[in-house]
């Protein structure tokens, strides 16, 4: 049986161990605000640059076969998967759940004869993964947002590489595994197809039917040509993407830290009332002991 | 008709990383991949590739021009809008002469090094930006 003592110690520990944790919350909860109010003010040119990808992809010719990017290399081998995790832990079960959903990924590729390739944007999916795809991982990037916020040069540089890449032929197909930031509470691990870019559809939607509002306007005049427009605005959209991703899933890591620092620091205040219970316990226990024993000594006289 | 709001569009100049200027302007002059446009209210609608240049906006008859460069991108231009997006912009009166003439030699350098297809693009296409900066500062070209 534990020694009063011991039971103090406990009681000590799991305190500090409950204000270290409600710190971590709270600093969580102040970069998340920055990390969101980065991501709101990157919206605009993420929107713009989809509009104009719309309105391209409208006026160009029906016979037009576009860009390898749009259309795809035509084969399906080689898939590439650029994975966006955190660099650090403590926050719940982000990494894990990113880690899981990117090895099912990998394993369906491998099993219907696909070679797979992996470039790891964070650290943690990186350790998680060279535990089974070590020989599959070509490049990782971590430090990405080290400084508190997230650069769009972090995005180019991997997008660059992934470009050099792509006209080397390194691959045909390039996936982007992230954690996708719905609210506080939920991220949800996601896969979106980079290349070949598949138009999202919505947005054109939004923008036929804006302009069917707005009535007949004059066409779009492009210079240059709307291809060759075309085969330098998917480049950048591709890096738009990717920073749109890092900011997600740096918004989504720390409000998984905070979730879990708060629920860490519940759950400290629970143990400390269960040992401050059983340290009382303990006590009485103790002194009943020792009355007793005073008790049938003085009878024992 | 003199009315400021009349003879305005509304302009903006969008980074990755948030909006750098959203404001009515009268005139802008575009640095567009194939020539300069200079873009008044009620232009066509238009959409360009921005070559590494300076940006001039005047926001009302006969007032400054704010001068601005871009390190590239594209223009959606309409009617009453026009947005460039810009990876890179910055005042061309932040521009330090001296830095740029120093980086330029640096890229120089760098460029008779380099190996690979890959790293020689990148180099080149930095040498074309700081070239550009550089007509941007001193008023007259670099090549």
């Amino acid at each position: 049986m534990p020694s009063l003592k011991d039971y103090r110690d406990r009681i000590a520990s799991v305190k500090s161990t409950r204000k270290i944790t409600s710190a971590m919350k709270m600093v969580a909860a102040s970069k998340l605000k920055k990390a969101q109010s980065q991501a709101e003010a990157s919206q605009p040119y993420a929107t713009a640059m989809a509009e104009m990808l719309a309105r391209v992809a409208a006026s160009l010719p029906a016979d037009f076969a576009g860009p390898k990017m749009l259309v795809g290399t035509g084969a399906d081998k080689t898939h590439l998967l650029i994975v966006v995790s955190s660099d650090r832990g403590l926050c719940g079960g982000f990494n894990g759940n990113l880690a899981r959903r990117t090895r099912k990924e990998i394993l369906a590729l491998k099993e219907a004869g696909k070679d797979v390739k992996i470039i790891c944007a964070g650290r943690k999916v990186f350790d998680i993964l060279k535990l089974e795809f070590s020989k599959d991982i070509i490049k990782t990037y971590t430090g990405i947002g080290q400084k508190g916020r997230i650069d769009f040069s972090s995005a180019r540089e991997i997008t660059d590489f992934v470009l050099n890449q792509f006209e080397d032929g390194a691959f045909d197909v390039c996936t982007l595994m992230y954690n996708e930031f719905k609210n506080v509470l939920t991220q949800t691990p996601s896969a979106q197809q980079l290349i070949p870019f598949k138009m999202p559809e919505t947005a054109s939607d939004e923008a036929e039917s804006k302009a069917a509002e707005a009535g007949p306007v004059a066409p779009y005049g492009f210079e240059p040509e709307e291809s060759v427009i075309l085969g330098q605005l998917l480049p950048r959209n591709l890096g738009v993407q990717l920073f749109r991703a890092l900011l997600d899933s740096a918004a989504g890591e720390q409000a998984a830290r905070m979730t879990a620092m708060d629920n860490a620091t519940r759950n400290a205040g629970d143990m400390i009332n269960d040992l401050s219970i059983q340290y009382n316990r303990a006590r009485q226990a103790f002194i009943t002991k020792e009355l007793i024993e005073i008790i049938s000594g003085a009878e024992a006289v | 008709m003199t009315d400021a709001a009349v003879n305005t569009f509304s302009f903006k100049l969008v980074s990755p990383e948030k909006i750098l200027m959203d404001e009515p302007a009268m005139q802008v002059v575009v640095p567009g991949e194939e020539g300069d446009l200079g873009v008044l209210k009620g232009h066509s609608p238009f959409v360009v590739t921005v070559r590494p240049g300076v940006v001039s906006i005047t926001k009302e008859q006969g007032g400054e021009e704010q001068k601005i460069f871009v390190a590239g991108g594209f223009a959606d231009i309409s009617a009453e809008n026009c947005t460039i997006l810009a990876e890179e912009a910055i005042a061309v009166a932040d521009l330090n002469q001296e830095e740029l003439e120093k980086k330029l030699t640096d890229l120089k350098e760098d460029l008779g090094m380099v190996s690979g297809e890959h790293d020689k693009k990148r180099v080149e296409n930095a040498l074309k930006i700081v070239k550009a900066k550089l007509s941007a500062v001193t008023g007259h070209l670099h090549v």
